[in-house]
C-alpha cells in the first residue's frame, strides 16, 4: 500500500481544501451564500473567491429561499451547486426548497433528474449567540426522506465527507460545528475521501460505547479519557452521517460493550439520539445489559447568558455522569 | 431624495438630538465594554444612523409600537427602552429587559410600544403585519414601525409582509434603513434598485427616499407616513439613506475590508449628530449641557447593570411557556 | 437566435391552433376520465388558459426550459410533453412520466426541456431563477420561462426570485397567468396592486400586461421578453389576464360560491379557442382536420395509458436516490 502522509489542519481549513479542490477538480461545481465572495467572512470559504472569481463563488442577497431554490434548479440543470449558510438558522427560510423540492423531485418525477446539491449548514451553541443562533437541527431532517444528512467531528471526516457531498448526486445537508472549526488533527494529504454511510469508531474500549454527534462526538472522546482515569474502557463511536445511518455499524460495538450512551447538541425529544437509541434495540436488543442513556440539550431555547448556556448545553461532564450511571 | 424643510421647532429639534446622543454614547459605551469582555454575546452598534432611529420615533406616542433588528440599540433607546435594563441585557445581568436570555439583539421593552429586536433577517416585518392587525381589529389609531436594512428588503419577508399590510390597509411604517451593507454585501449589488422607496410601487403604498443623516428630514417623513396610517389609509415604505461608521459587528473594520477609507470618510462629514449641530446652531455650551445630561443618565445605567446579580440557574427553565 | 418579427408563417398559426385545441381536449378529457374515477390523485385544469400556454411556449425553443404549476397540463403540451405518457400519469400507470408517483400536479418531461410542474405556490420561481443561472453559465442563449398564478404572487419567493435574477441578469420570463382567483381568492382581494406586472418597476425590469385570451397578443410580448432575454439583457415580467373556465379543483364549480354566473359568461365570450379561430384565420376545413388529429391523438394516448402496466409494489423505493 503506497504511504498516506498525514499532516494536521484545523477542521475549517479541511472543509476550505474540500471546496478548493472540488472547485478545481469539477468546474460544474460552483458556491453561493450570504458574503461568501469575502475571503475575511469565514475561513471555510477563504481565498475562494480571489481564486474562482465572482461568478463562481457567488454573494448573494439576504434571500435564502430564493437562492436555495435557485441551487436546485442550477443542480436539474446540470450543476453541482455548493451553499453557504452561515447557520442553519437561517436556513430555516429555505426549507420549501430543501425539504419539498430537493429531496423529492427525483421520486416524484419518476427519476428524471438528480439534484447534486451540498447545503453546507454552521451550527452549534457554546459562542453565547442566543435561541436563534445556536441551534442543531439535524434531527429535523432525518425526517425528510431523499435527502443525506452529514455531520462530520474532526478535520479528517469534514474533508473527506465534504469532497465526497460534492460528488454525491443526491442533495445533501453537510452539517458544520462551528465550535469545531478551530479543532486540529491529522488528514490525510492529496485526494482524502471518506465513504457517505460509514459509522466510524473514534476510540476502541470495551465497557461501554460513547456515540456522539458533532461537536458531542468530540466531548465523548473526552469522556472517554475521563472515565480511563477511573478505569472504564470506553469506546467511542461517530455515525458521521445520520442519513443513511450505519446501523450495524454502531449495533456492532453496542454488542461488544453491551452499554451505550447516546451524545448530540440537538434538543432531547425527537432527537437523533432517539432515533439512534430505537434503531439499536431494533437492531441489538439482546446485547444490552442497560438501558441507552440519552444525553442532549435540554428541551428550552438555548439562552444567551455563558452560565444559563452551560445548563441547557451538553457536555463532557453530562456524558461522564451518565456513563456513571449506566455503569453503576 | 427628500431633505428637511426645518419647520421644526428648536425644542423639537433639540430633543431629538438629545435622543441621538444618548444613542451614541450608549453604543460606544456598550463597545468599550464589549472589548473589556464585560458583554455576554454580540453586539451590532448603529453609530452613524442615528437620525433614523430619532426621527422616526420622535413622530410616535408611547402606546405606538416598533419593532426593530440585530441593530436596534438606537431604535430601542428612541422608542423609550429603559437604558438601565438594557446596559444589564448586554452585560448578562438577571435584571437585564430579557432576564439574560437574549442579549443584545433581542432587546425588548414591551411597555414601552418596544415589541423586540429580532435576529433572523426579515423576520419583523410580518411580526409588524401582525401588530398592526390588532391595533385594526382593536379600532385603535396606533401604529406599528419595523425598522430593517436594505440587505432585508430582498428577503421574501419584506413582499408578503407589504402586501399584507397593503391589502388590509394595515397601520403599518415600513422603514428601511439603508445603509449600504448587509455585512460586506453591496446594496448595489444585491439590490435591483437604486432606491428602495420606489418598491412601494409594487403594493400600491406610497413610498418616499430621505436623507436618513438628517434628524428632521426623517421626523418630517415619518410624520407624515404615521399621520396616513393613523387615518387607516394602510402602510407607507420610508427608505433613509444612511451609513453605519462601524463595522457590521466586532470584528470588522470601519472600513478596509469591503468599504474604502474615501467613501468611509463622505459619509462621515455628514455625521447626524454634527448636521443637526449645525442645524440648531449650537454653542459648545449647550453642546456641554446635553453632553453632561447624557453622560450622568450613562454612568448610572452601567452602576445599575454593573451591581445587579447574575441569573440564577433556574433562569434557564423559565418563560418556556405562558 | 432572436425571433424575428415578422409575421408568422400560417403553419405556425396553424400550429398554435391546434396546440390549444390539444390542450383543451386533453383536459376535457382528464376532467371526465377524473368524473369518472379513473384517474389517481387530483387534477386542475387550464380550459380557458389557453391562450398563454400557446402564446408563450410559441416562442420557445426545445432547449429553452419551462417550470409550471398545480395547474400544468397546457404549458407542458405546449412545451411538447409527450402525450401519452402524461396521460399515463394521470392514470397512475408505471410508463407514466413520474412513474405513477407524480400525478397531475407534477407532471414534468425534462428531455422536452420541462423541468415540472410544481405544486407548492410559489416554489417554481427560485428553481426557475437557478436553471436560468445554469443556462448563464451556459452561454448558450436559452431562456427559462416560470408560469405562475396571481395568487403565487404575494409569495415572498416571487420578489427574492425577481431580484435574484434582476442583479444577476439572468435569461428568466416570470409569466404570470392573472386568471383572477387563487381558489376561492379574488386577485382584488389578495394583491396590492390592480396589475401585477407593476411589480416590475421594483426591480428595474420590464413589466406588461397583455390579454391572455389572445394567443398572439401572448405570442408578441413574449417574442419581445425572450429577445431580451436571450441577449443578456435580463429578466421580464409578463401578466396575461385570463379565466379558468372550470372551478379550482375537484368539486368547484365554475360559477356560484365565489363568482357569478354573469361574469363567467362574460368571460366565457372571449374564449381563447374562438378568439384564435378568428386572428389565426383557421377555417372550417382546417378546424375538421385540427379536431379530427387530436381526437386520434388522444385516442392513441388513452389506449396506451389503458393498457399500461400499474407500477409494482417494489417501485415505491425506486428513483430516490441517484
Ligand atoms: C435570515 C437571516 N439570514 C442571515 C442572517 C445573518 N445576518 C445578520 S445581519 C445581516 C446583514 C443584514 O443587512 P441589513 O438588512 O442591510 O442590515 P444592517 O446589518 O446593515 O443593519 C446578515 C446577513 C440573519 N441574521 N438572518
Ligand atoms: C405554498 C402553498 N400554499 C397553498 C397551497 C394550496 N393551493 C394550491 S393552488 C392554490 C391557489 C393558487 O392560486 P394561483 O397562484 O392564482 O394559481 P391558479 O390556481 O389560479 O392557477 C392554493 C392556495 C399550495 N399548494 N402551496
Ligand atoms: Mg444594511
Ligand atoms: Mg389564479
Amino acid at each position: 500500500m503506497p504511504e498516506v502522509k498525514m499532516r494536521t489542519i484545523s477542521y475549517s481549513t479541511a472543509i476550505n481544501e474540500a471546496l478548493h479542490e472540488e472547485m478545481a477538480r469539477d468546474e460544474k461545481v460552483f458556491l453561493m451564500g450570504e458574503d461568501v465572495a469575502l475571503s475575511a467572512i469565514s475561513p471555510a470559504t477563504a481565498g475562494l473567491g480571489d481564486r474562482f472569481g465572482h461568478e463562481r463563488v457567488r454573494n448573494t442577497p439576504i434571500s435564502e429561499l430564493g437562492f436555495t431554490g435557485a441551487a436546485v434548479g442550477a443542480a436539474m440543470a446540470g450543476y453541482r451547486p455548493v451553499l453557504d449558510m452561515r447557520r442553519i438558522d437561517f436556513m430555516m427560510l429555505a426549507i420549501d426548497p430543501i425539504a419539498n423540492q430537493a429531496a423529492k423531485l427525483r421520486y416524484m418525477l419518476g427519476g428524471q433528474v438528480s439534484i447534486p446539491l451540498v447545503i453546507r449548514a454552521p451550527e452549534g451553541g457554546g459562542s453565547q449567540n442566543g435561541p436563534t443562533h445556536s441551534q442543531c437541527l439535524e434531527a429535523w431532517f432525518i425526517q425528510v426522506p431523499g435527502l443525506r444528512v452529514i455531520v462530520p467531528s474532526d478535520p479528517a471526516d469534514a474533508k473527506g465527507l465534504l469532497k465526497s457531498a460534492i460528488r454525491e448526486d443526491n442533495p445533501v445537508l453537510f452539517v458544520e460545528y462551528r465550535a469545531l472549526y478551530s479543532l486540529e488533527g491529522p488528514v490525510p494529504e492529496g485526494d482524502h475521501t471518506e465513504p457517505i454511510g460509514k459509522a466510524a469508531v473514534k476510540r476502541e474500549g470495551s465497557d461501554i460505547t460513547l456515540i456522539g454527534i458533532g461537536s458531542q462526538a468530540r466531548s465523548c472522546l473526552e469522556a472517554a479519557e475521563l472515565l480511563a482515569g477511573e478505569g472504564v474502557d470506553a469506546e467511542v463511536v461517530d455515525p458521521r452521517t445520520i442519513n443513511p445511518l450505519d446501523v450495524e455499524g454502531i449495533a456492532d460495538s453496542v454488542r461488544k460493550t453491551g452499554r451505550c450512551i447516546v451524545a448530540e447538541e440537538g434538543h432531547k425529544s425527537g432527537g437523533v439520539g432517539a432515533e439512534i437509541a430505537a434503531s439499536l434495540q431494533e437492531a441489538a436488543f439482546g446485547a444490552l445489559k442497560t438501558p441507552i442513556n440519552r444525553v442532549a440539550a435540554l428541551d428550552v431555547p438555548v439562552p444567551v447568558h455563558t452560565k444559563l448556556e452551560a445548563i441547557v448545553l451538553p457536555s463532557t461532564e453530562k456524558i461522564v455522569a451518565a456513563a456513571k450511571k449506566v455503569l453503576s | 431624495m427628500a431633505r428637511s424643510t426645518s419647520r421644526l421647532s428648536r425644542k423639537r429639534l433639540g430633543e431629538m438630538y438629545r435622543t441621538m446622543l444618548r444613542i451614541r454614547r450608549f453604543e460606544e459605551t456598550a463597545d468599550d465594554l464589549y472589548m473589556v469582555g464585560k458583554v455576554v454575546g454580540g453586539v451590532h452598534v448603529s453609530i452613524g444612523q442615528e437620525a433614523c432611529s430619532a426621527g422616526v420615533c420622535a413622530a410616535l406616542r408611547e402606546d405606538d409600537a416598533v419593532l426593530t433588528t440585530h441593530r436596534g440599540h438606537g431604535h430601542s433607546i428612541a422608542k423609550g427602552t429603559r437604558l438601565p435594563e438594557m446596559l444589564a441585557e448586554l452585560m448578562g445581568k438577571v435584571t437585564g429587559l430579557c432576564r439574560s436570555k437574549g442579549g443584545s439583539m433581542h432587546i425588548a421593552d414591551v411597555s414601552k410600544g418596544h415589541y423586540g429586536a429580532h435576529s433572523i433577517v426579515g423576520a419583523n416585518m410580518p411580526m409588524a403585519a401582525g401588530i398592526g392587525l390588532a391595533y385594526q381589529l382593536e379600532g385603535k389609531d396606533q401604529v406599528a414601525v419595523v425598522f430593517f436594512g436594505d440587505g432585508a428588503s430582498n428577503n421574501g419577508a419584506f413582499h408578503e409582509a407589504m402586501n399584507l399590510c397593503a391589502i388590509w390597509k394595515l397601520p403599518v411604517v415600513f422603514f428601511c434603513e439603508n445603509n449600504q451593507y448587509a455585512v460586506s454585501v453591496p446594496a448595489e449589488y444585491s439590490t435591483s434598485v437604486d432606491d428602495i422607496s420606489v418598491r412601494s410601487k409594487g403594493y400600491d403604498a406610497p413610498g418616499l427616499t430621505v436623507d436618513g443623516m438628517d434628524v428632521a428630514a426623517v421626523y418630517e417623513a415619518s410624520r407624515e407616513a404615521v399621520a396616513h396610517a393613523r387615518r387607516g389609509l394602510g402602510p407607507s415604505l420610508i427608505e433613509g439613506k444612511t451609513y453605519r461608521f462601524f463595522g457590521h459587528s466586532r470584528g470588522d473594520p470601519h472600513y478596509g475590508m469591503y468599504r474604502t477609507k474615501e467613501e468611509w470618510e463622505g459619509w462621515k462629514g455628514r455625521d447626524p449628530l454634527i448636521v443637526c449641530e449645525k442645524m440648531l446652531k449650537m454653542t459648545a455650551k449647550q453642546k456641554k449641557a446635553h453632553a453632561d445630561a447624557v453622560e450622568a443618565e450613562i454612568k448610572e445605567a452601567i452602576e445599575f447593570a454593573e451591581s445587579s446579580p447574575e441569573p440564577e440557574e433556574s433562569v434557564a427553565l423559565e418563560d418556556i411557556f405562558a | 437566435m432572436s425571433e424575428d418579427k415578422a409575421p408568422l408563417s400560417d403553419e405556425r398559426m396553424q400550429t398554435m391552433y391546434r396546440d390549444m385545441l390539444r390542450i383543451r381536449r386533453f383536459e376535457e378529457t382528464a376532467f371526465e376520465l377524473f368524473e369518472q374515477g379513473e384517474v389517481v390523485g387530483g387534477i386542475h385544469v387550464s380550459i380557458g388558459q389557453e391562450g398563454c400556454s400557446v402564446g408563450a411556449c410559441s416562442t420557445l425553443n426545445e432547449d429553452d426550459a419551462i417550470l409550471t404549476t398545480h395547474r400544468g397540463h397546457g404549458h407542458s403540451i405546449a412545451k411538447g410533453t409527450r402525450l401519452p405518457e402524461m396521460m399515463a400519469e394521470l392514470l397512475g400507470k408505471a410508463t407514466g412520466l413520474c412513474h405513477a408517483k407524480g400525478g397531475s400536479m407534477h407532471i414534468a418531461d425534462v428531455s422536452k426541456g420541462h423541468y415540472g410542474a410544481h405544486s407548492i405556490v410559489g416554489s417554481n420561481m427560485p428553481m426557475g431563477v437557478g436553471i436560468g443561472l445554469a443556462f448563464h453559465f451556459e452561454g448558450k442563449g436559452q431562456v427559462a420561462v416560470i408560469f405562475f398564478g396571481d395568487g403565487a404572487a404575494n409569495e415572498g419567493s416571487f420578489h427574492e426570485s425577481m431580484n435574484l435574477a434582476a442583479i444577476w441578469k439572468l435569461p428568466v420570463i416570470f409569466f404570470c397567468e392573472n386568471n383572477h382567483f387563487a381558489s376561492s381568492t379574488r386577485v382584488g382581494y389578495a394583491t396590492s396592486v390592480a396589475d401585477i406586472s407593476a411589480r416590475a418597476g421594483g426591480y428595474d425590469i420590464p413589466g406588461v400586461t397583455v390579454d391572455g385570451m389572445d394567443v398572439l397578443a401572448v405570442h408578441e410580448v413574449m417574442v419581445e421578453a425572450v429577445d431580451r432575454a436571450r441577449r443578456g439583457l435580463g429578466p421580464s415580467l409578463i401578466e396575461a389576464k385570463t379565466y379558468r373556465y372550470f372551478g379550482h379543483s375537484r368539486k368547484d364549480p365554475q360559477f356560484g360560491p365565489y363568482r357569478t354566473e354573469e361574469e363567467w359568461n362574460e368571460w366565457k365570450a372571449k374564449d381563447p379557442l374562438l378568439v384564435a379561430e378568428k386572428i389565426l384565420g383557421v377555417s372550417e376545413e382546417e378546424k375538421k382536420a385540427h379536431d379530427e388529429a387530436v381526437e386520434n391523438e388522444l385516442k392513441d394516448a388513452l389506449s396506451f395509458a389503458r393498457q399500461s402496466p400499474e407500477p409494482e409494489p417494489d417501485d415505491v423505493y425506486e428513483d430516490l436516490y441517484a
